[in-house]
Order: C-alpha cells, then structure tokens, then sequence
C-alpha cells in the first residue's frame, strides 16, 4: 500500500505453529495473498508485510495491527459471503482457504441478506469449568480431572496452550512447552468425563456457576454441510477456575496510534507462533522487565532492537537491562519514546529522556525503526471474575487490579490472578485443580506439579508473584515535547485521547462511570481491554489535589480504604490511587457474540411451538385464514371466493344467527377436578356457589383474584359427585390449573382435591344457530335433544352414529341455540367432518373466531383480557348476579374494600358510533362531549383532556346492520343514553352509551 | 440460570420453576374482621430484604409440587429448600407482616 511496508519483515524461514505443506490463499480488499495453516489473518497480514489496516472510526486517521488476540482495537474486516460478517478482529479470524475480506474503518454495517448458516444451543452440568488453556488452566484442568470429575475445559483460541504458544522454547514441567500442552491435551482427552472446547470463548458468567460460552465451527461448518456454524453453550458448572490470563497495555504517548506501534507481547506473539516478523528496526518502549523476551526473540530472528525504559538504571547484575546489555542491545534507561515519525507507518521514534516525576528531561532525539513495540504492564484479564461482582484491588507493585477475593466455588488463577512466572502458574493452577475437584466430590488421584508443597499464606504468595512481575513504573500519559495531549490515543477504537479525558475531568467528571460516558472510552468492541486502565491511570494524575473522598468508587465492592497516601510531612498527599477510581463496571459479553448466535434455532417456525387442533387440515384445506392465540393457531374466518374479511364475518356471522354455523373450540383449557372435597373446592374458587350444581349440569362461572378482580371465566360441568370437567379460556388454561394448584397445596391442603389438566385431550365442535338442534339429532340420534328433554346448560354422554362416545352439551357464547361436541381428541377431525356432512343440507358453515368475537360482544360477553386488563371487577362487567352474596370465595373480602364501592369505576357499556358505519379502534379514548376545548386534534391539547373510558371491543354487527363497540367507562350504567366523544388517531367521533346487550337482551333465541 | 433443589425430584433448572412470591404469608382466618388498611397490607404488602428471604417455588414443569427455599437476594444462593408443612429451616422468624402498619 505505501513504501515504508517493504521495509517490514515478513514470514521467517523456521518456526512458528503453520504447517508449511499447507499454503491458503486469501483476499483482502481484492488483493490476493498466502498464508498457512495455523495463521490468523493478522499473523498472515504480518507475514506479508502489512501491518496497516483499516482506518480509525471518526478521525481516519491510519491504523494498524496492535494486538495478537481479543483486546484488538484497530484490525477489524468484513468477511464477505452469501451473509456478509462485520467488525471481526483479523487477530482472532483463523486463516481459511478462500477467505475474502474487506478491512473496516471502525466500524461496520449489518449485511441485511439472511444468515442462512445454522446456530445450535448445547447444555452442560460441569463439575468443573476450566476456562482458560494456558500453564494455569492446563495444569488446573489436568488435576480437576485426574479424580474422575466431569471437567470442561474453554479456550477461545483455536489452539490449547494460551502465553505457552508464545513462549515455545521454554520448559514447562521437565518437557518443552509444546509438548507439555501436547501431553496434557492427550491426557484431557482421553478422561471420558473431560470435554476439550477450542475457538470456544466464554463470554459470560453468572449467578450459580452459569456460564455462557460461543463455539465457533466455521472448521468444520465449511469442512461438512449441514453442520452448525457456531454452538451456544450453557454450562452450569459446581465449580469455576478462570485462568483467563492478562492483557498488555499500550503506553499513552504522542501518535502512538501510528502503524507500525504493536503491543512487545503481540510482537514476540507473531514472531514464536507465527514465524511472522512485524518490523526489522525495532524500537521497545517498556516499563517492565517482560518485554525483555520480546527484545531476545526479535534479535534471534534477526531484528535490530534499541531498548527505551521508562525505568532508572538497576544495577543489580541479574537485571533485565543488564541482560539485554550482555546480548549486544542498546538500552537506554529513564526515556520514553515521545511522539512518532511516520503517519501511513512508523518510519521512527523520537525518544527523550524523563525525570522521576515523568516529565521531559532533555530533547527529544529520532531513532529510525519500521516498529515499536511497547509495554506498559499487565492488566489481569477480571472480566469474568467481575461480572459475577468479585472484588478487586489495585496492586501497586504488579500496577493492576488483582481479584483481591474469589468469588464463592470459584477460582482464579495464572496471570489472571497477576502470577506472571510460568511455573508459579502450574502451581497455581494445579492447586485450584485440586481443590475444583474436592469441592466437586471427586478427589484429584494425583499429587503432581508439587502444588501442595507450596502451601504458602496469601502473602507469601503474594510476595512471590511481586518477585516475578519485577518493578514495574507506570507512566500513564508521556509528555509531547509541544505539550499537546491531541494524538494521545487512550481508545484507540472510539478515537479517544488523553486530550478527551482531561475534558471530561475540566467539566467536573470525577468518577470513572461519568468519565466513561462522557467520552465513550471502553464503550468500543474492546470494551476497554487496551484503554480501560490506562485511563483510570491517567485519572490519578488528573485529579491530584482533589479530595479523593470526592471522587465516587466504581464498580461496587472496590476497596477505596486506600485513598490517601501520607506525605513525609504526614500531610495527605491528596493524589488518587486507582484502586481509589476503580474501575467501570464489566458486563457480558466478553467478546462480541451475534445475536443470530442466541437465536439458535428459535427462529421463523422454530420461535414458538404452534399448537393445532385435530381438524387443523380441514381448516387449512378450507382457506381459514388463522390467528394467533396463545400459542394455538386458531380459524380467524374462512374467506370463500372474491370475499374480503367483513364479507366472510358477515356471512358467518349471518348463517350462525339464522341457520346453522360450527366452530372449532378446542381450544379452550379443560380440567379435569376429582375428590371428595372438589365441589367445597370449586365453591371456594368461583364466586358463584358450586357446591348443589347436581351431576350433568354445567354451570358458568367466575374466578377473581384475591384482590377482586376477574382472573378467568368458563363452564364447569358436575361429571359425577367427585368429578367435574372445568373449561378455561385458551390463553388462560395453564395459569388457571396453577392456580387452582396453589390454592390446593398451600392453603388448603386439607382438601381431597386432585387436578389434570386435559386439554389435549378432548376435541370440541361447537354446533351454532337456529337449526342446530337438526344437525345434532342427526349425529346423536339416541339423544333426546328437544327443549324439554335436554335443556340449557345440561350435558348428556352418548354414542354418535360414528359409534363414538361423545359428551354433547348444550351451552352458548352467542346467545342461539348451541352445542358442544367433546370427543376424545384422537376422533376430533372425524367428528368435524362428520358435523359438516351432517350439516350440509343445512347449508352449515364454519366460522372463525371473528365470528365469535363478533356475536359474543352483541350479546355483551365479555371476553377475560380483552374487556379486562386486571383492574376490572364482575360488578365492572355489570355481572353481579355471579358473586355469591353468602359463601367465603377468593376475592371476597375485596368487594367490600371502598375503593370497589364508590364511584367513579369503570364498568361495562357498549357504544355506538353515530356513523353507523365508523368502526371505532379498540383502545379509542372516550371523553366528555365538552371536553375538547379549541383542541383540533393536531398535535397536543394545552391541557390534559380527562378520560371517561375506552373502547375494549369493536366490530360490525351483521344482526344490528351498524357497528358497534364494547366500552370501560366511569360509572358507564348512569351514562346510558348520554352521548361522549370518541378520541383516536387525531380525529373525534360521537357515540351514543347503551346497555351493553344489543342483541336479544330477553334471551329468547337460547333454546331455539 | 439458577438450578433450584427440589424437595420432591431434586436439583433442576430455574426454567421449571414458577416463583410464587414471600413464604409463611397466611391466608387471614377471618378477612371480614380486618380494616381495609389490613387487608391491602395481607394482599399488596411483602418484604424486600437484602439477604435470607423465604419464598415459594412451584416445580411448574416437573412434579407440580409448591415448596419453599430460602434464597439469598444479593447472591441468589439458595441455602434451604422445604416442604410446605415444615417450619422456616434456619431459624429465622416468620414475616410478621400483620402486625405492620400501613405507611410503617
Ligand atoms: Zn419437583
């Protein structure tokens, strides 16, 4: 792309985990290059030279590849396909044959073509969850599992091994480092209890051990179709050991964001994985000893390296400086690297010395080099152990927040837990292995690693960790020689600068929460793994001589008892620590997860289970247009030719009111109520009395709340003594039956009283209209179904001409004469069709459950969740001839509470428009005719307009030839004949308040 | 996810559960002898500590049983698990939420 890459290293001839036999091709930005396999896109990217990437989000200024993992704030591309995939960090994109990317400024854009991939969900109970693959995982895990313990083991990257990988020449447990990971992972996997997860990062951790992780398949995916792309697993684990590792932080300095500044670890990272060599010139900026390995790697592979250390000179002979001095390498001690020569890439460092406050010391001189490598210190990777509210403390000596308290049935582990030496982590790890695995029941058999050897107090062990990380000297912003603080990239990703910080602090922000918002640094795709610290960092400096006590702590559970240190002079030296600013709060996800990953399955068909009737095919065969109740699909009418919704309702609604209709209602919850004491049962759940309703006898009823209001409705018939068949509405069925259990067991116990919920077991055939009792006699003939042998709100068991038992009652939600026939549901669509042949030379027509709606509110049923909400009484629905006055009921004690007595309730009318043709939305407001004032309907009135009441139904009646409507209004009966104004949309309307009957108010069609 | 103990088929996932609000509330043995203020405070009114908190689950999905547990609000650990006919496991005292007051 521009000169300067040539002068970048490249792919080296030895090392590295590629397999060199097997070249893959890939495209960036239309540009075919070659990797191997084993390479991210980022380490192949490195290997060709190209450590620019895409440009930042909101300054376009160049960037390049910093990192080697998760924390990367710049790589970010676009995977294109038949689904295209944005803002994928090339540091975590394994090389695949074939991969085409696009490099993203930022930012990226959801690719509105559907994934057609496949998502899967996987649920695990773990003994133990080992998350993390590097010395301390793997040591942890290899015990946790010697003992027989179901071990899961997660590591996001795509090879087990974590800072090993980087570190392969070392030894580890008498072995190399590669092979130590080989033999545990060999171990691990030949445990028949123990699940090894690669490319699987645990992205979220929850109350008990609940942890969420994403598995990503695209090896396998592309490899054999048919094969989910990405897994969620949901994994509740007895115990927890996060050896989840550390990031390296940036160092906050003049154009550190130029291409060509990569994190020391990320440099010794390309080089030892990935024989990847980002820069031939190096200049290393660093506060601690650990990017000394980064120096020895890049002199093997034959870079020039000038060391920069923010440190003075130690003398010690065993020094990191000293070392580097013997190996031939220019170390230059109390400097710091002060600004960048290069804007497309580093073409040099300017680097000036510091003095002990941090501030410039002499002139900055310009050292050539194609990278710079920089190490500000570690910053222990706590997402997990945060979000699950563990504590923290700031750690001056390891300069970083350390778990200071593990959460309960977890452990933390390895550098993590700020153990920086490798075999301190085996030893770590192992011991939480071990105690994993006691805690979960299944002792480790082996004693290995020495572990228990080292038995030390936490502040031994504490000592030992600070003995390793060595010193370390934080700085957290270094002065640019113009003392500009503009190009100080503290977030690289949301383009926030230290510059940004010092505003947010001017404007007063003192906690790190507000500091946060106001600038939106850690709010990017990191989620400040690279900015966080460093900012809280830069905070302590900002915000020296304000009272620390002013400044609010962060996350809850941060200790801020060290706020204050004391001066020589014993005077307070008034300059925060971090541990006193704390650090903003972390949450899931980790790493970002898509949300098609969560969806799994559980979508288009898949979202719901769809519940049918048995007659579901004749509905379907016959053009229902179906709706949505509940999780039934149930028949909304049934258009014939040419026949637009109004026009089939009415139809409908006319061969229902003046022939023969029939519904499908088996829908409708149905429970089945035995025992002795199942009548006293009912008595006491309904407020109508039960208890004589004689045995094959139905009886409507009412169920409230204890606080008095309607909870469902529905007709319960007397099968025998002890037995009674209860039906609910459709939506309410389930929350009825728990209902009717809780009260069972835990207020009544006493009584015999057992409940199954049969709904799936009967099919329903409502036979509808003046001429039903022709088709019924026709399918029953041994019933007697004249008005006097069979009378209303009976039921009658008999065998239909099919020669199936059938249970045939005379009930009706449309006020004609009307019948159900329940059958077992395996008969349902037999009886169906058997209904529709007997019924055809009456012309019988189905209907649907707009029919039904529509002839239910003419006769001024109410429906339970559509003419109530919860706040509506049986008085409210003008019902009080179905609340016993007598028997104890649940709700009772309710009714006499004067919010229920006094006026100004909302009760049940009906209205009608004036227009008769105005079909009024249900939900339309009703107010006082006068009530308007000069208010148009535009915008909104000056003053609130007071509500009398609303519309809960609303429909054309067939029968009235007019539409009509359902209403709540404030003391509705006293309003009968008054006109209101109906309020909807901007436009206004008059209705007329009626009773709420409008059909047939005498009941003279019930018995035909 | 909380897996939850049930007494009567052991530990299952929260999913199966249906909450059902403080234990130990009893049904009041003669409502018609209460003011309106005790009533709504027997219908409206529960605790909300920071801590031990007996309440009720029904293992909705699975044997239909209700039952108690005593769950930690802050850690949602639950401690205890009982049947409805036992007393308060840990020996806190029952709610005694009708000596309260209205406005208390
Ligand atoms: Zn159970």
């Amino acid at each position: 792309m521009t000169q300067h890459q040539n002068h970048h290293g490249g792919r080296l001839e030895r090392g590295g985990r590629l397999d060199r036999d097997q070249p893959i091709g890939f495209t960036i930005d239309g540009t075919a290059l070659t990797g191997y396999a084993g390479d991210t896109l980022a380490s192949a990217l490195v290997a060709n030279g190209r450590l620019r990437v895409g440009d930042s989000i909101y300054l376009r200024r160049p960037r390049g590849v910093l990192s080697a993992g998760v924390e990367e704030p710049n790589a970010f591309v676009r995977v294109n396909g038949e689904h295209n995939e944005s803002m994928l960090p090339a540091t975590t994109l394994e090389l695949r044959d074939g991969l085409d990317v696009t490099l993203l400024d930022g930012i990226g854009v959801l690719d509105d073509r559907p994934d057609r991939n496949e998502y899967d969900k996987m649920h695990v109970h773990a003994d133990v969850a080992v998350i993390g693959s590097g010395p301390a995982g793997l040591a942890a895990a290899k015990e946790a599992a010697s003992g027989g313990a179901r071990v899961v083991l997660f590591e996001q990257d795509f090879e087990l091994g974590g800072s090993l990988l980087s570190d392969p020449t070392i030894t580890v447990a008498d072995q190399g480092a590669l092979d130590y990971v080989a033999s545990v992972r060999a171990e691990l996997e030949a445990a028949p209890e123990v699940t090894v997860l690669t490319r699987t990062c645990v992205f979220g951790s929850y109350d008990n051990n609940f942890l969420v992780a994403l598995e990503k398949r695209d090896d396998v995916a592309s490899a054999e179709g048919g094969v989910s792309r990405q897994r969620l697993w949901h994994v509740t684990a007895g115990q927890v050991v996060l050896a989840v590792g550390a990031f390296e932080r940036p160092i906050v300095f003049s154009d550190n964001d130029v291409p060509g500044v990569m994190l020391a670890s990320a440099v010794k990272t390309y080089v030892e994985r990935w024989a990847a060599l980002p820069g031939r010139d190096v200049v290393l900026f660093t506060t601690n000893d650990s990017a000394y390995e980064t120096a020895r790697c890049l002199t093997k592979a034959g870079a020039t390296v000038t060391v920069i250390d923010a440190r003075p000179e130690v003398k010690a002979a065993t020094s990191a400086q000293e070392g580097a001095r013997r190996a031939g390498l220019t170390v230059r001690t109390a400097s710091a690297v002060v600004g960048i020569e290069g804007s497309e890439g580093v073409t040099g460092a300017f680097v000036a010395s510091i003095d002990d406050a941090g501030q410039l010391a002499g002139d900055a001189e310009l050292i050539a080099c194609d990278l710079v490598a920089v190490s500000g210190g570690w910053t222990p990777n706590v997402s997990l152990h945060s979000q699950r509210q563990g504590q923290l403390a700031w750690d001056d000596v390891l300069s970083g927040f350390v778990p200071s308290a593990g959460v309960k049935n977890q452990f933390v582990v390895g550098a993590g837990n700020g153990t920086y030496d490798t075999d301190d982590c085996l030893i770590e790890g192992a011991r939480a292995g071990r105690g994993a695995a006691a805690a979960a029941g299944f002792p480790a058999s082996s004693s290995a690693d020495g572990g228990d050897a080292v038995a030390e107090s936490a502040e031994v062990w504490r000592a030992r960790q600070h003995r390793a990380a060595g010193t370390v000297r934080p700085l957290w912003a270094v002065p640019a020689p113009d003392g500009s603080l503009d190009t100080h990239f503290v977030d690289p990703h949301r383009d926030n600068t230290a510059a940004d910080v010092l505003r947010a602090t001017g404007a007063g922000m003192r906690s790190v929460e507000h500091v946060k918002r106001y600038t939106s640094i850690s709010t990017g795709i990191d989620q400040g793994k690279i900015g966080g610290v460093n900012t809280i960092g830069l905070l302590t400096q900002l915000l020296s001589g304000n009272d620390t006590k002013a400044i609010p702590s962060g996350q809850p559970g941060q200790d801020a008892a060290d706020a204050v240190e004391l001066t020589a002079s014993g005077q307070p030296a008034r300059r925060p620590t971090p541990g006193t600013i704390g650090t903003t709060t972390f949450r899931a996800p980790f790493t970002p997860v898509a949300f098609t990953a969560l969806a799994g399955r559980g979508r288009g068909a898949l979202f719901d289970a769809a519940r049918t009737s048995p007659a579901h095919s004749w509905h379907v065969e016959h053009g229902a247009r179906f709706e949505d109740v509940g999780q039934w699909k149930r028949p909304w009418f049934y258009p014939q030719e040419g026949e637009d919704m109004d026009a089939a309702v009415a139809r409908e609604c006319r061969a229902a009111r003046e022939g023969v209709a029939f519904m499908d209602a088996t829908t409708l919850g149905k429970i089945e109520i035995r025992g002795a004491d199942a009548p006293e049962f009912l008595n006491r759940m309904y407020t109508n009395p039960f208890l004589k309703l004689p045995v094959g006898k139905g009886r409507y009823g009412v169920m409230c709340t204890v606080s008095g209001m309607v909870f469902d409705d529905g007709v319960t018939l007397r099968l025998a003594d002890d037995r009674f068949f209860m039906t609910t509405t459709t939506g309410g069925a389930a929350k009825v039956l728990d209902w009717l259990e809780e009260w069972s067991q835990t207020e009544w116990p006493e009584l015999d009283v057992t409940l199954s919920s049969v709904t799936e077991q009967w099919s329903t055939v409502a036979v509808v209209g003046p001429r039903s009792r022709e088709v019924i006699a026709k399918l029953a003939p041994d019933l007697d179904v004249s008005k006097e042998g069979f009378g209303f709100m009976e039921f009658r068991e008999t065998t239909l001409a099919s020669g199936i038992d059938a249970r045939v009652c005379r009930i009706t939600f449309s006020g004609e004469l009307a019948y159900e026939i329940n059958v077992p549901r395996w008969y349902g669509l037999k009886v169906w069709e058997d209904v529709a042949a007997a019924g055809e030379e009456f012309d019988i027509t189905p209907y649907g459950t707009e029919t039904m709606h529509v002839l239910r509110a003419e006769k001024a049923f109410p429906i339970v969740g559509q003419e109530t909400d919860g706040t509506v009484t049986p008085h409210d629905l003008g019902m009080d001839w179905v609340v016993s006055k007598t028997k104890e009921f649940i709700g009772k004690r309710s009714f006499s509470r004067a919010a229920f007595t006094e006026p100004g309730r909302k009760q049940l009318v009906s209205v009608l428009p004036l227009d008769h043709t105005l079909r009024l939305p249900e939900g339309a407001q009703l107010v006082e005719p006068d009530a308007l004032g000069d208010y148009t309907g535009e915008g909104l009135p000056t003053a609130p307009i007071a509500m009398v009441g609303f519309v809960t139904s609303s429909y054309h009646s067939q029968a009235l030839g007019r539409s009509f409507a359902l209403a709540l209004v404030k003391d509705g009966p006293t309003r009968v004949g008054q006109t209101l104004l109906a309020s909807f949309g901007g436009k206004f309307a008059e209705v007329e308040v009626r009773e709420p009957v409008l059909y047939d108010k005498e009941g003279a069609r019930r018995d035909g | 996810m909380m897996v939850i103990p049930c007494p009567f088929c052991g530990p299952r996932n929260e999913t199966e559960y249906t909450y059902g609000g403080q234990a130990h509330v009893a049904y009041p043995e003669n409502p018609d002898a209460l003011t309106d203020e005790q009533w709504a405070q027997f219908l409206f009114y529960r605790d909300n500590p920071r801590g031990s908190y007996a309440e009720r689950w029904q293992h909705s999905a699975g044997c239909r049983k209700w039952f108690n547990a005593v769950r930690n609000t802050h850690t949602y650990e639950i401690t205890h698990v009982y049947r409805l006919d036992q007393a308060r496991p840990d020996g806190l005292p029952k709610a005694p939420l009708a000596t309260k007051e209205v406005g208390a």
